[in-house]
């Protein structure tokens, strides 16, 4: 009996390290930037594709100016309520003193600099296929961002979602980098990067199964409101038959065929969608016309 | 006296009845008002947009009208169509968020936004195809700048 109780405790613990070692929190090597050279301005492009000010802004902070990331936007899920922290450059509040390496680590893996698993509600499962030189260029311009010294609030979340060490089995699940569709041109291709990596549409345009993670057989079908008010629209071609030009044109003023406008977080898509390229709007629209059509 | 006090009663209860359809219909006709006035912001911006987009010829008397009709209606008197209790938790058929009536100094400033571009986009209109294109973008904004806080989403 006693041994029984050896054997079975050694097994658990051998369980437990086989755990910790699949998904402990996973970073970049040290030297995987080498050989890249930052450009803050096309860093910009960047951070307006990527949305970053869209949630990490102060709640109704006004949208002239450049952004101040002072975070505490709420963001409320079935497993709690997410506070969006300060990514402004104030080296005690905000994120003044990470390295471009630092910031590749957390927006591809989820990865704090001290070796802390993200929540999730901060996009890397999108972000994971972002490319290293995007990042480069994105830490450039973000540290030309005005610092704040807002402290970060800390996330309203319950037992058991409340043990970060869990996390590393939802990322061991869930996060890769692998596209979701096929991209058969260049603006295909463009577009693909805008929507599944940077612009990271499917977080709140595909419904999210019981553990969270975004339904990919659902892709772009449309979700309910995690306010638990209202939907998010479905935008592949079954749900959305706005031709190419309309959707470019919403992209640019936030005007939908009816000239009814943007509102809630589309709103803040808009005003990024807006000051991308042209022809980053159109290749984003060109992806969407190339969706499956769903059911 | 039993009986004058059930007449006294249920001419109270009906009394009570009627003031809450009038307060009903009151809401519903003010919710009713504010939504036929985005209609015709949509109408009139729909004009604009159309030939921004080159779905419609450029003319510049026809993009004027629908300037001057727009900055018209930005001038008109809202407050009688925005009554309390008339927000998406009181009453059903409406999208718009209590949190409005908790911030009217802002919401009066988005409104004097929507104003400013309305004004900007009367000034470029009648000049030009490219002059219309260019307020376009300020337009929609000022649109999103109070769909973004004060609006349900779509149910």
């Amino acid at each position: 009996m006693r041994r029984l109780i050896v054997r079975l405790f050694l097994l658990g613990l051998l369980g437990f390290a086989a755990f910790w070692f699949l998904t402990r929190p996973e970073t970049l090597p040290s030297d995987a930037l080498e050989g890249l050279t930052a450009d803050a301005t096309r860093g910009e492009t960047v951070f307006y594709a990527a949305g970053c000010a869209s949630c990490h802004t102060a709640p109704n902070a006004e949208s002239e100016g450049a952004p101040v990331l002072s975070g505490g936007q709420s963001f409320p899920s079935p497993f709690g309520t997410f506070i969006a922290p300060n990514i402004s450059p104030d080296t005690t509040h905000g994120i003044g003193d990470w390295s471009a390496l630092d910031l590749a680590n957390a927006i591809k893996h989820g990865t704090s600099p001290d070796g802390q698993h993200y929540y999730p509600a901060f996009p890397y499962s999108s972000y994971s296929r972002a490319t290293l030189q995007d990042i480069t260029d994105l830490h450039a311009y973000m540290m030309t961002l005005p610092a704040d010294a807002t402290p970060s609030q800390p996330h309203d979340i319950g037992f058991p979602f409340n043990i970060r060490l869990s996390l590393g089995g939802w990322k061991f699940l869930f996060l890769n980098d692998d596209w979701i569709t096929e991209a058969a041109t260049p603006e295909l291709e463009r577009g693909r990067y805008l929507v599944e990596a940077l612009g990271h549409c499917g977080e709140c345009h595909t419904p999210r199964g019981p553990l969270g993670n975004v339904d990919l057989d659902q892709w772009l079908a449309g979700a309910p409101d995690p306010s638990g008010k209202g939907k998010i629209p479905g935008i592949t071609p079954a749900q959305l038959d706005w031709p190419a030009q309309d959707l470019v044109y919403y992209f640019e003023t936030g005007f939908t065929p009816d000239y009814d406008s943007a509102g809630g977080h589309m709103a803040h898509v808009i005003e990024n969608l807006s000051k991308l390229d042209a022809g980053d709007r159109e290749a984003i629209a060109a992806y969407l016309k190339a969706l499956p059509a769903g059911q | 006296m039993k009986r004058r006090l059930k007449t006294l009663a249920t001419a109270t209860t009906l009394a009570l009845l009627a003031g809450a359809a009038f307060a009903d219909g009151h809401v519903n006709a003010a919710i009713k008002a504010r939504q036929a006035q985005m209609q015709l912001y949509a109408f009139n911006i729909g004009q604009l947009g159309a030939m921004a987009k080159g779905e419609m010829d450029y003319d510049a008397a026809v993009a004027s009208a629908a300037a001057n009709n727009l900055l018209t209606l930005t001038k008109m008197d809202q407050s009688a169509m925005w009554p309390g209790g008339s927000d998406s938790m009181s009453v059903d058929g409406t999208r718009a968020k209590p949190d409005m009536w908790d911030n009217f100094p802002d919401v009066m400033a988005k409104g004097k936004a929507l104003g400013d571009a309305a004004m900007a986009m009367q000034a470029a209109a009648g000049g030009g195809l490219d002059s219309l294109r260019g307020a376009m973008g300020a337009l929609g904004g000022s649109c999103s700048s109070c769909h973004k806080p004060y609006r349900e989403p779509e149910s």
